[in-house]
């Protein structure tokens, strides 16, 4: 789900244009569901959700004329996997001054895969505070769900195989922007 | 005796030229050319390579018999001296009940004689109970049947310079020798290793050198003041080194021995803080370990004594401070002298002869030992392949407690072959005999 | 990281930022309502003290429970172990337990080292204290308290001047200290009596003096250490005035000290002896501090140490 580097076997699906027209997509059907409630806060999953919902953020105000809070929620204590992975440095969790409580908070991540991130996430939340609704917003859906979650807003969804890796560059942090993917489709499953 | 006869063939005595030994009732029979001794009637042991020096003398080993049992008996102690290439140990006094009576002595005595391994002769305590305040009955341990020579409170000091004194000079009517374990009491108390950068660290209680100087300078000038013998024990530090240098230049009568582990061992495996490499004295710097080896090599330091000390495990199977202090030595003192002074050529074998047999047995005045591979010579001998370097396995040793610091080090040389009298006790690398092989 | 903690110079420099920046971030979590994460659900974290220190076995109860591990808390003092039930009993009844961590206090230095290395036990093993060798937490909590006062909260402690008065030769915290604060590129002195600096301490990675006042206008932390009365019947120093007068920080010379420097003491306090009341209890003391932050720091530590990939025999993690 990250590298900063694009190998050479790596194809491009999505080029900075289309990444730019996916997002306000996905802010435009954000701002239909919520019809004009001022509850909304977007929080970022670190490292690359957090760019996405800053950008997300933009489009609303440049549709609305009005800020949305942005925050970041790491997820990294909540992950299931700590028996089988080195531990990770922390990454911030930033909840805005107006507080979780009673708010449709939308979740922003770059890539949905197996949904164990999110799950992660529903958790955090949880112990930060009791929102009125929590929505999934996600750049790139690539399928193989191993729990019952599913976006909310999807920027593309894009069929992989496991053996594939899902790259996003965004311009903050990588200094360009694109979806791509590498590896090899037909090494399915192994 | 025994009416075996042993013919060695191709044997290097001392390292030299081959030559056949024969042994026969006890004694060198006869020393031929290789190849020349009539065979008849005897066992022949071919020794192609194998290098003979005369039976190695321990001045300082712990049997723990009678007390501790559980961590070696006589016996044990007998067996892993045997496998070691010792015909003589001097078995210390802190047993318990103390060997500070004639009984006791003769006790540990008739124990040794009983195992049959090698000639055990005790060395008894200076002091009552090594209490360090009233001396024990010297002259009964003397004229006992154990005829002891060397006394000594080791494992403690004796810190008393009054009775140190009186101890150098009654000793002398019956040309005894105070062996002293040389540490001042009030510098090393809970003292865990050598003091210097490396106990700062690792925050453990120093044991300083000062504390060994301090009372082997006092003792030599005791012993210059009233024309008495001294012997310093398992001497560690460069310090200590030269004042037995200047005192010996004087011609103030003391001798020193030195612990195989003080000539190959430093303080650096402290950091594993692994108790068995928990020593008294402790393991010191690289600079001291040089400076032994120098002195052993000139001369300065007389003897290699292992200060053998065993200890079972739950003693050393634990946190550092809670361990007990000591390492086993007798069956790695030659590799671990070969290794330390002989392939850095520092001594030859004729060199190791004299620090490991000569000199030892000269100090404590056993006469049956240490004597010239010669013609009429007792038949005391250990021969070794200088070319069949062994790997130490704590569990495959004699001795009944597995404590030695060599745990899978590999040592240059291996001892194949044991002689106490013109009887083998180690044969092929194997303990034999035992009870059997009494006089 | 390496798999256990049981010296200060187990971290490097990316290892203590780690650990420092990790525990910046969980210490967020305590001004939360809901400060329990789930992240070691599951794993058992011992507690074995073999000394007395009700406020360490607090703190690093305190943060496993807030991790949520399941804690076991073996008071070994007072218990069949004082009555000679050995170190390695010990180790093995906890081995049998499963064991994720054991948290070791003991008075002989190098138990910890001990238990970690003679494949007696699995878990990572982490020194809370031993004998007069190390106490790595502490000085983590201290290098954490420093960086929030003298360095924004963020990066190392590049140029910081740091003044370590008293016992430093018994003092497991100036031991792990002067390793982690040079480490993280801190201009460390000790001041001590003579007598009460360790042999070798001219190779440490720090400078020392015998004089107090003249170090204290260009430092930036103070650390006070605990100075126990008995040394004095060792004749480490004359007697108590003597010692608190040469040594003592009291509130004459906590006014030479530059109003940004902070007073910072391990715990517990002798005051009137190397602390005067008036200055433990001033503004500039981060006393309390020290032992809040001491949760944030043994979170982190649990936390990294018990990450997924030292479970093998590896020692990195
Ligand atoms: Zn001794």
């Amino acid at each position: 789900m990250s590298a900063a580097r694009t190998p050479d076997d790596t194809r491009t699906v999505l080029d900075g244009a289309e990444i730019t027209r996916a997002l306000t997509r996905v802010a435009h059907e954000i701002v239909e569901r919520a019809k004009g409630a001022d509850d909304l806060v977007l929080l970022g999953i670190p490292t690359r959700g957090v760019f996405l919902a800053r950008r997300i953020a933009e489009r609303i105000r440049a549709i609305e004329d009005r800020d949305v809070p942005v925050g970041s929620l790491d997820i990294t204590m909540y992950r299931d996997d700590l028996r089988r992975a080195p531990a990770r440095a922390l990454l911030p969790t930033e909840i805005p001054p107006g507080g979780i409580d009673d708010k449709v908070v939308v979740l922003v991540d770059d890539v949905l895969y197996s949904g164990r991130t999110i799950r992660a996430a529903l958790d955090a939340l949880n112990d930060i505070g009791r929102p009125r609704a929590v929505q999934l917003a996600v750049l790139v859906d690539r399928g193989h769900r191993e729990l019952p979650i599913r976006a909310d807003y999807v920027g593309k969804n894009i069929p992989t195989s496991k053996s594939e890796k899902v790259h996003v560059l965004v311009t903050e942090h990588d200094g360009a922007d694109a979806v791509a993917i590498s590896g090899h489709a037909n090494e399915e499953d192994q | 005796m025994s009416n075996d006869t042993y013919v060695i063939r191709h044997v290097s005595v001392l390292g030299g030229d081959p030559a056949d030994l024969v042994l026969r009732d006890g004694v060198i029979a006869e020393v031929t050319a290789p190849g020349a001794a009539s065979a008849e009637g005897a066992t022949e042991i071919d020794a192609t390579g194998l290098v003979a020096l005369p039976g190695l003398v321990d001045l300082h080993t712990h049997l723990r018999e009678p007390g501790r049992e559980d961590a070696e008996t006589v016996e044990t102690g007998s067996r892993a001296a045997a496998a070691g290439g010792f015909t003589a140990v001097f078995a210390m006094a802190n047993t318990d009940p103390v060997a500070d009576t004639a009984g006791t002595v003769e006790q540990v005595w008739r124990l040794g004689h009983e195992a049959g391994l090698v000639d055990v002769q005790p060395v008894g305590a200076v002091t009552l109970g090594l209490g360090g305040r009233q001396l024990a009955e010297l002259g009964a341990m003397a004229t006992s049947a154990a005829q002891v020579r060397v006394f000594s409170d080791d494992g403690r000091c004796v810190h008393d310079a009054v009775i140190m004194r009186r101890a150098l000079e009654y000793v002398k009517a019956f040309d005894g020798v105070v062996a002293q374990h040389a540490q001042e009491p009030r510098l090393t108390e809970d003292a865990q290793m050598n003091e210097g950068p490396l106990s700062g660290v690792l925050g453990l209680r120093g044991w300083p050198a000062v504390a060994e100087e301090a009372i082997v300078a006092r003792d030599v000038l005791l012993a210059e003041h009233v024309g008495s013998r001294l012997h310093v024990c398992h001497v560690s530090t460069a310090g200590s080194v030269e004042i037995i240098r200047a005192a010996k230049a004087r011609g103030v009568d003391v001798t020193a021995e030195v612990t195989p582990h003080h000539l190959l061992l430093t303080e650096q495996l402290v950091t594993s803080y692994d108790p068995v490499y928990k020593v008294n004295p402790p393991l010191r710097s690289e600079a001291d370990v040089a400076a032994l080896r120098a002195a052993l090599a000139d001369g300065t330091i007389d003897a290699v004594a292992t200060d053998h000390a065993p200890h079972p495990v739950e003693d050393k199977d634990c946190e550092w401070s809670a361990a007990a202090m000591g390492m086993l030595g007798l069956e790695t003192a030659l590799g671990v002298v070969a290794e330390a002074m002989v392939s850095t050529g520092l001594l030859d074998w004729a060199g190791v002869a004299d620090r490991m047999s000569v000199r030892p047995a000269r100090i404590g005045r056993l006469d049956g030992h240490g004597r010239p591979i010669a013609a009429g010579e007792p038949a005391n001998l250990v021969l070794l392949d200088p070319t069949a370097p062994r790997t130490v396995d704590p569990a495959a040793l004699q001795s009944r407690s597995h404590n030695t610091p060599y745990a899978g080090r590999t040592l240059p040389v291996s001892v194949v072959a044991t002689f106490l009298r013109g009887r083998p006790t180690v044969l092929d690398g194997a303990v034999v005999g035992g009870a059997a092989v009494r006089a | 990281m390496k798999r256990h903690l049981l010296s200060a110079a187990d971290l490097d420099r990316d290892d203590a930022l780690l650990v420092l920046d990790t525990a910046a971030e969980l210490a967020q979590i305590t001004d939360r309502a809901v400060k329990k994460l789930p992240t070691l659900r599951g794993r058992t974290v011992v507690n074995l003290f073999f000394e007395d220190s009700t406020r360490t076995r607090i703190s690093f109860e305190a943060a496993a429970k807030r991790l949520s591990a399941d804690v076991i808390n073996f008071s070994a003092k007072g218990s069949s172990v004082s009555k000679g039930e050995s170190l390695k009993d010990t180790a093995l009844t906890l081995e049998a337990m499963g064991a994720d961590a054991v948290v070791i206090r003991h008075s002989s230095s190098g138990a910890p080292h001990r238990l970690a290395h003679s494949g007696w036990i699995q878990g990572s093993v982490v020194n809370a204290g031993d004998g007069t060798h190390e106490h790595p937490t502490q000085s983590l909590l201290d290098a954490f308290t420093m960086r929030r006062h003298l360095a924004g909260g963020k990066g190392d402690l590049e140029g910081r001047r740091v003044t370590i008065v008293g016992d430093v030769l018994h003092s497991r915290v100036a031991r792990s200290n002067v390793l982690l604060l040079a480490t993280l590129g801190a201009e460390v002195t000790l001041v001590a009596p003579p007598t009460l600096l360790p042999v070798g301490v001219e190779t440490w990675p720090c400078a020392t003096s015998y004089d107090l006042d003249a170090h204290l206008k260009h430092t930036d932390a103070v650390m006070m250490l605990r100075v126990q009365r008995e040394r004095m019947n060792a004749a480490f120093f004359p007697s108590e005035r003597e010692y608190s007068r040469r040594y003592g920080l009291d509130a004459r010379r906590m006014a030479q000290l530059p109003d940004h420097a902070i007073v910072m003491h391990p715990g517990p306090m002798n005051r009137g002896m190397e602390i005067a009341a008036e200055v433990a209890d001033a503004p500039r003391s981060v006393i309390v501090e020290q032992v809040a932050n001491g949760v944030s720091v043994r979170m982190a530590v649990l936390y990294l140490l018990l990450g997924g990939a030292n479970l093998g025999d590896g020692t990195e993690a």
